[in-house]
């Protein structure tokens, strides 16, 4: 196998924070202050000025290949940011080391450089040259730009007088004529309207997968980067938890989410009722995130204090706006024989419920008579979009169901 | 084999100056930007460039020669003297403030792009030197209207030129390194700046201390390497004899902060990206 594009060797990176100063620069003053209690002595020992040691990233080695399109994935803070600007040596890991081969252009804001009082067709030259082209390049590329922005008709107006569209679009089109042998992206692709992303989008994958560039990209969007990406890295507080297939670090990445809530009601007095509900994956786990082709488990455990005829436990989902998206029942005697505490489980099957926020209703209850426990809007659950053909539609709403339905002419 | 980067804590250093001529594009297109945006949505344009100079030195020629009557000897016209104390002042005063808050208005580039972070500052010190060219106009206007004739000297003043340019950029460098760590820099930039006016030989010349304190005291003046660069403009353009110890001092000096600017700028470019 060829040698590794980019390989990173336990890169570290610390940060200092110092309890005292929250304020982003210090001032002399402070310093002359600080130093003089120094002097004085006493007053400081006793942490007064702690400082603590924070790594950003900690111990961080993974291998890139040529032609590797690899997401970069990662809770807020897990140190994606970090990691891109040490990659585009904006700033130094504090230890380790990094070796990269080849000309490498990091996009990691658009239109950094742009100046409002600049005309568009000025701004072009002066943002090529800070994403690195020469201005022969640049030239050369200069209609193309124009074209793909669609701003012709601006060009020798100031930027401060264009829509926000017309900038950001501007700006990707400058970013998107790079041709660098490894580029590096941060979630850029958040911008313009949706015809715009879809072409950006477009463009992304033209460059990584026809024309077998190495890229990496940094998005919170699952559904794009499953479309783009075919290698992953899972970072989690600054440490490295999954490196590889894309599609199990994404997996990896929904499951992480933060703790699912799990019902669990104070005691009561009532007869017959739910004790504990929560929703877990295929395999037991209790989450709440979960990648549109899993499996979603409901789990509910109740109990049976007084026996009554024809009792029934119902399910509905609800979707973010409270609307029904399904019921289903089930006799409680299936699951429970005589009175104490039984489980009951829920599985819904995969590549169904499209990708949003949904939440719970559950109840026990003998239909046309008494509700002995309705627990409502409980254990929200989110699910992912981690590749499906609606992923570059994010945010827009598609309904609550993804069919795969049967199509033909007539 | 392409050629390899290596990052390593440190490892900057190797290829930093290797770097710069790499991106000297850059630094031809910051420039070019600051120039261009400098003089846009202004009534008068780069008119600016000559009146902020002119109204200068009108001022002082009346507050200086006639109410303090600080007459200098000399065969050219009091003006002129002025002129070519004040050219180079004007200079280095615009040029200082200009490179040192030019890291903090560029936050944006440093934080989101790599490049050798020298640029930022030197660039700032072009913009400068364009309005130095401008008045440098005016100067020859001014002598033209009292139709003065300069000495041989004149073609000197290139390396005084130069010289103005080092001490800026040394000092303007030092500067906005501190300045990234340490606001209370803008604050005191501007008080740099008037003082400096008045421990500088602009609105007189400096053979006026040897007179009143002896050659002595005239040397320990030359500490200001801005003494020697006008010094050497007055020396060019109004002929007026020049003070070699004097000048070498203000060399000396002029590298010195040189060197420190670099120096401290290069140990401190590294967390700019995390201080800023």
């Amino acid at each position: 196998m060829a040698a590794p594009v980019i390989s990173v060797e336990q890169v570290s990176k610390k940060f200092l924070i110092s309890h005292e100063a929250p304020e982003r620069y210090k001032s002399l003053r402070d310093v002359i202050a600080n130093n003089a209690k120094k002097l004085v002595g006493k007053s400081n020992r006793n942490g007064h000025l702690s400082r603590e040691e924070f790594f950003a990233l900690q111990d961080v080695s993974f291998d890139i290949h040529q032609g590797d399109r690899v997401g970069i994935i990662g809770r807020n803070g897990a140190g994606k940011s970090t990691l891109l600007k040490i990659l585009s040596r904006i700033t130094e890991p504090s230890q380790g080391r990094i070796r990269i081969r080849g000309r490498v252009a990091s996009l990691l804001e658009v239109g950094t450089g742009f100046h409002p009082e600049l005309t568009g067709r000025e701004n072009i030259f002066l943002n090529g040259a800070i994403l690195g082209m020469s201005r022969v390049e640049i030239r050369k590329k200069f209609d193309e730009i124009v074209a793909f922005a669609e701003v012709e008709k601006f060009l020798d107006t100031p930027v401060k007088r264009y829509s926000s569209g017309m900038y950001v679009r501007l700006a990707f089109a400058v970013a998107a004529h790079l041709e660098p042998e490894i580029l590096v992206v941060d979630e850029v692709l958040a911008v313009g309207d949706a015809q715009f992303q879809k072409k950006c989008l477009g463009k992304m994958e033209d460059v990584s997968k026809n024309e077998g560039r190495t890229v990496l990209f940094v998005s919170h969007n699952m559904g794009v980067i499953a479309q783009l990406c075919n290698k992953g890295v899972m970072l989690s507080k600054g440490k490295v938890e999954y490196e590889g297939n894309i599609k199990n670090a994404i997996d990896k990445y929904i499951f992480s989410a933060l703790e699912a809530e799990v019902y669990q009601p104070k005691p009561s007095n009532k007869s017959n009722y739910f004790s504990k509900i929560y929703t877990t994956s295929e395999n037991g786990e209790i989450v709440s995130d979960f990648p549109f082709d899993e499996h979603i488990v409901l789990n509910f455990e109740f109990n049976l204090q007084q026996q009554v005829n024809d009792l029934v436990v119902g399910i509905g989902l609800n979707d973010k706006y409270n609307n029904r998206v399904f019921t289903v029942f089930q006799d409680v005697s299936y699951f429970s024989q005589g009175n104490g505490s039984f489980l009951g489980k829920l599985t819904l099957p995969k590549q169904l419920i499209a990708p949003n926020m949904y939440s719970w209703d559950c109840a026990i209850w003998v239909p046309g008579s008494d509700i002995y426990d309705m627990p409502r809007g409980i254990c929200p659950i989110k699910i992912h979009d981690n590749g499906t053909d609606l992923a570059r539609f994010e945010g827009t709403d598609y309904g609550n169901i993804i069919l795969q339905p049967t199509w033909s002419r007539g | 084999m392409q050629d390899e980067l290596i990052i390593e804590p440190g490892k900057a250093e190797k290829n930093y100056w290797a770097d710069l001529w790499r991106f000297r594009e850059l630094f031809y297109i910051l420039s070019w930007r600051d120039i261009k945006v400098r003089y846009k949505q202004t009534v008068v344009g780069a008119a600016w460039g000559l009146v902020r100079p002119l109204l200068t030195m009108l001022i002082f020629t009346f507050v200086f020669g006639k109410v303090a009557n600080l007459e200098v000897k000399g065969g050219a016209p009091y003006p002129i003297i002025v002129f070519a104390g004040l050219l180079p002042w004007q200079f280095f005063s615009a040029a200082l403030t200009e490179a040192s808050n030019s890291l903090i208005g560029n936050t944006n580039l440093i934080t989101k792009i790599y490049f050798p972070r020298l640029i930022i500052p030197a660039s700032a010190i072009i913009v400068s030197l364009v309005d130095f060219a401008i008045s440098f106009g005016l100067l020859l206007a001014v002598m033209i209207f009292y139709q003065y004739l300069p000495p041989i000297q004149i073609l000197m003043l290139p390396v005084f030129i130069v010289l103005a340019f080092l001490v800026a950029f040394g000092a303007g460098l030092y500067i906005t390194a501190l300045n990234v760590k340490y606001r209370d820099f803008r604050y005191i930039i501007p008080f740099i700046v008037q003082f400096g006016l008045y421990v500088t030989p602009v609105g007189y010349s400096s053979t006026v201390i040897a007179e009143k304190y002896g050659e002595q005291a005239r040397f320990w003046y030359s500490m200001n390497p801005v003494v020697g660069v006008i010094d050497g403009f007055r020396w060019c353009i109004t002929g007026e004899p020049i003070y070699v110890p004097g000048l070498l001092l203000s060399i000396v000096v002029c590298f010195i902060f040189l060197w420190l600017g670099i120096w401290y700028f290069r140990k401190t470019e590294k967390s700019f990206a995390d201080n800023i």
